[in-house]
């Protein structure tokens, strides 16, 4: 049984591999991050740690009181630092990483703000982990021993236990029931154990245990005080009565109901039923004449229209050429729809185009005397251009909503206008048809040119008498 | 077609540190405030404020989550079933087995259609990634990954590239070239490193980003040309298991469903957690978003799918049967949402009429349990991919 107290002082040399666990879905659904040892890189930090705490060049440690208690063999995080930065001559970035590392998997366990693993450059207090609970050891950090650690400590003081370490309190109690008596035989001797060393041996073990279970067991979900915020702005958010929004769903499926090819045939025929693809080519973009259904969707809404590339061409058109003594204010959409893409491409285009997007952007749309220039509001245009100084992919989001919102007050006009230019041209007509006109014309043509049977004619001149 | 589903989150000067960023409204002390979120995370970590302590907190974390439920309640004033009944009923659906489409060598686990309607990509067990002409039944492309159990794989918006990615905790983009000879293994590109293995991916409206869900318990979005981490997503207490982006005119935010059964929505632009559902009773397997992007339905071990309206703010209706006893895996919507197409574990779909709550049809075929199912971008097709190493095309 696992209860031994080993002092820090003595060097252990590093024990091999430890198991790597993975699983597809893991069977204990309440673990957050998997804990997986890298062996080969953590035999290497242990052979730092040891030279760290060489008496004569490692790190300088003294003895601090806390508490009531004096801890030996305390460490500053600054000292940490000087030392790294000695040893490895690099920057301090990269040794602040590092010793941060030597904190993260648990070789140096802080004192106070026992939960944050990080590595302070101040006066901080450290102590060097005892190479009993390094994670290259033999033994890997089992459900039992979690379990058998927080029971000792429910037996010591009830309730010291934290809300994430009751989580995985009830969930061990399910998961183990079958061995709990055993768990907690094994709490209470390991609690009387404890109770017999000395008071300063006892606080530096429960340190120690506490740090190591702390890195393999890491607190997971928010802090209750990031809950609570989440709670009040969820009450805040605006919310819509059911009856309002079931409707807005209902009415989605009514109005679609014929576009879908499960529900309505779609014309001229389903590709995958009748092996012919005549669907698709007409719905191409460059298409001659788009479908009535297809222009029919384009009348739902804006984003059905800009959604479709052949109805967004079609609507750039419209703008241009349809109405040449179009009145100004529906001009100018031909820059909001300018615009609107520019912002589009903005927002997922590589990270690296941002900053001359950006600029093109507003030269082109947003500048005083630009030669696009969109009409938005004061407070929107102050805000984006202000923006721009630090430009990243969402900085158009307030404009680009806003020049939505305007073309959308067209919408209706446009996609009638569109609609009824769909019905003056001609429908189209299906290939079939046309092969079946073009045989008739022959066969009159034939007929036409033929010799007359003037025997036939005769008698059919006859019958109709 | 409807409007935003939530209110915008603000974008300007931080009343806290002053950076320009998106905004969230909190609350500190019953004044609102606006703050950026990497101050609202530095300060909900300081730990207690005065006059707190972890009682005191709990207290108040419990009577919010009271008023949260009191406040949905207020607003729940007629059920999907009621609003239904006006709706006439389906005609029965006469679907069947179009394409059967054979050239993997092991369990097929995901696919993805392309933008073209016609092509898709498969991935599969033994880390082969295929991409076919369904209509034809050729298969175009074909990649070899060096691990196995290749769990997400996505088609690019242009049709240029697909992502794919698994146990190796990667996920990577693949330009595909027209050149048959050419081994497209060389213009690999690795964008996605997680800690834990990728069980989802999908592309932005652009190739130049990709959303990620890992068995690590987040998601993330990143840039494909640098690889770059642009922002991540935490909050699930469990592996996430699948995600699926609004297809708003917005489109900016998306829901994620992981193994604690939650299904959480998050706004792209800020890294934060927007909504969050509770109400499975075992592990989320597939989460997807209705047409419209004000509702979403979520598949799980527990033999339901569910769906939940996003403006109210709840569950809205449970597809369940005695009959049906084995996890749901995967669903998504037809076209206009009347459907709701459902793979399970016992080897069937289930087409669901989503504002009735009844099943309309059950299609079976395959010979061990499906894995996706995914409706053509026009609507005209579903394709469902199996464990019995064949995808099938339903029409």
């Amino acid at each position: 049984m696992r209860i031994c107290l080993r002092k820090v002082d003595l060097p252990l040399s590093p024990a091999p591999i430890s198991i790597c666990r993975m699983t597809i879905r893991t069977a204990r659904p309440n673990r957050g991050q998997h804990f997986r040892p890298r062996t080969h890189c953590l035999n290497k930090l242990e052979s730092i740690v040891v030279e760290m705490q060489d008496p004569k060049s490692g790190v300088k440690g003294s003895e601090q009181k806390l508490n009531v208690s004096t801890i030996p063999h305390v460490i500053t995080g600054k000292d940490v630092i000087a030392w790294i930065t000695n040893k490895m001559k690099t920057t301090p970035e990269e040794v602040q990483a590092f010793g941060t590392m030597l904190v993260a998997y648990g070789y140096i366990y802080p004192l106070q703000n026992h939960k944050k693993l990080v590595l302070c450059n101040d006066s901080s207090l450290y102590r060097f982990q005892t190479p009993y609970f390094w994670p290259t050891q033999k033994w890997v950090a089992e459900d039992s021993d979690y379990a058998i650690y927080l029971a000792k400590r429910n037996i010591r003081k009830k309730g010291m236990l934290e809300a994430y370490e009751q989580a995985h309190y009830s969930h061990l109690h399910d998961w183990l029931n079958h061995k709990w008596d055993f768990i907690v035989m094994q709490a209470t001797e390991q609690y009387k154990a404890g109770k017999e060393r000395n008071k300063p041996d006892r606080v530096v073990f429960d340190c120690q245990e506490r740090a190591y279970w702390i890195v393999s067991r890491p607190p997971f979900g928010l802090p209750l005080s990031f809950q609570n915020i989440f709670y009040q702005q969820a009450i805040m958010r605006s919310k819509v009565k059911s009856s309002v929004s079931l409707g807005a769903l209902t009415k989605y499926v009514t109005t679609y109901k014929n576009h879908d090819p499960f529900l309505a045939p779609c014309l001229p025929s389903n590709p995958w039923q009748t092996d012919h693809d005549a669907y698709w080519t007409c719905n191409t973009r460059r298409i001659d004449v788009p479908t009535k259904m297809r222009v029919e969707r384009w009348s739902f809404s804006l984003f059905e229209l800009l959604s479709d590339l052949r109805g967004r061409d079609d609507f750039k058109v419209f703008l241009k050429k349809e109405f040449s003594g179009m009145p100004p204010h529906l001009m100018r959409h031909l820059s909001n729809l300018a615009f609107w893409e520019a912002a589009e491409e903005l927002k997922w285009g590589t990270a690296s185009s941002m900053t001359s997007k950006a600029e093109t952007i507003f030269k082109t749309f947003l500048a005083p005397g630009a030669p696009r220039w969109i009409n938005i509001d004061g407070r929107t245009m102050g805000l984006t251009v202000k923006g721009l100084d630090h430009p990243h992919r969402y900085v158009l989001e307030a404009a680009q909503t806003h020049v939505f919102l305007l073309m959308k007050k067209v919408h209706v006009l446009v996609s009638n206008k569109l609609e009824q230019n769909a019905q003056n041209r001609s429908l189209g007509v299906h290939p079939v048809i046309v092969w079946q006109q073009e045989e008739e014309e022959k066969a009159k043509a034939a007929a036409a040119s033929a010799p007359v049977d003037v025997k036939a004619m005769m008698s059919k001149i006859d019958r109709k008498k | 077609m409807c409007d935003q589903t939530f209110v915008a989150i603000t974008f300007g000067p931080c009343d806290c540190c002053g950076k320009a960023s998106p905004l969230m409204n909190i609350y500190i002390k019953s004044e609102a405030t606006n703050y950026c979120s990497f101050c609202v995370e530095v300060m909900a970590t300081q730990g207690l404020q005065a006059g707190e302590s972890a009682a005191s907190l709990k207290k108040e974390s419990d009577s919010l989550k009271k008023k949260l439920e009191e406040e949905r309640a207020k607003l729940s004033d007629i059920e999907l079933s009621q609003v239904a009944e006006k709706i006439e009923v389906l005609a029965p659906l006469s679907i069947k087995t179009r394409r059967v489409l054979k050239g993997h060598g092991n369990k097929v686990l995901c696919m993805d259609w392309c933008k073209d309607k016609r092509r898709l990509v498969s991935s599969s067990q033994d880390g082969k990634v295929i991409v076919w002409d369904a209509f034809t039944l050729n298969k175009e492309h074909g990649v070899t990954l060096p691990c196995t159990w290749v769990l997400a794989c996505a088609y690019a918006p242009s049709g240029c590239a697909v992502a794919c990615g698994g146990l190796d905790n990667k996920c990577s983009v693949f330009p595909l070239s027209l050149d048959k000879n050419e081994n497209l293994n060389t213009k690999k590109k690795s964008v996605a490193m997680h800690t834990n293995y990728v069980s989802g991916c999908t592309f932005t409206s652009s190739d130049m980003q990709i959303l990620t869900s890992s068995g690590d318990g987040t998601c993330a979005l990143w840039d494909v040309e640098s690889g770059q981490l642009l922002q991540s997503f935490h909050g699930h207490t469990a592996d996430v298991l699948s995600l699926d982006l609004a297809p708003s005119e917005t489109g900016n935010t998306f829901v994620s469903g992981g193994c604690d059964r939650k299904a959480n929505v998050w706004d792209m632009r800020s890294g934060q957690n927007i909504q969050s559902f509770e109400c499975h009773e075992s592990d989320i397997n597939c989460v997807k978003y209705y047409p419209s992007g004000d509702a979403f339905a979520s598949a799980s071990d527990d033999a339901t799918c569910r769906f939940y309206d996003l403006r109210a703010d709840r569950e809205v209706a449970v597809y369940q049967k005695d009959s049906i006893i084995f996890g749901a895996s995967t669903v998504d919507f037809s076209l206009s949402g009347r459907l709701l197409f459902a793979g399970y574990n016992d080897y069937t779909i289930n087409a669901w009429d989503v504002l009735k709550g009844t099943r309309v049809s059950a299609l079976f075929g395959h010979e061990n349990r499906v894995s996706r199912v995914r409706v053509s971008p026009d609507g005209t097709a579903l394709c469902s991919a199996s464990w019995d190493n064949t995808l099938r095309i339903w029409s």
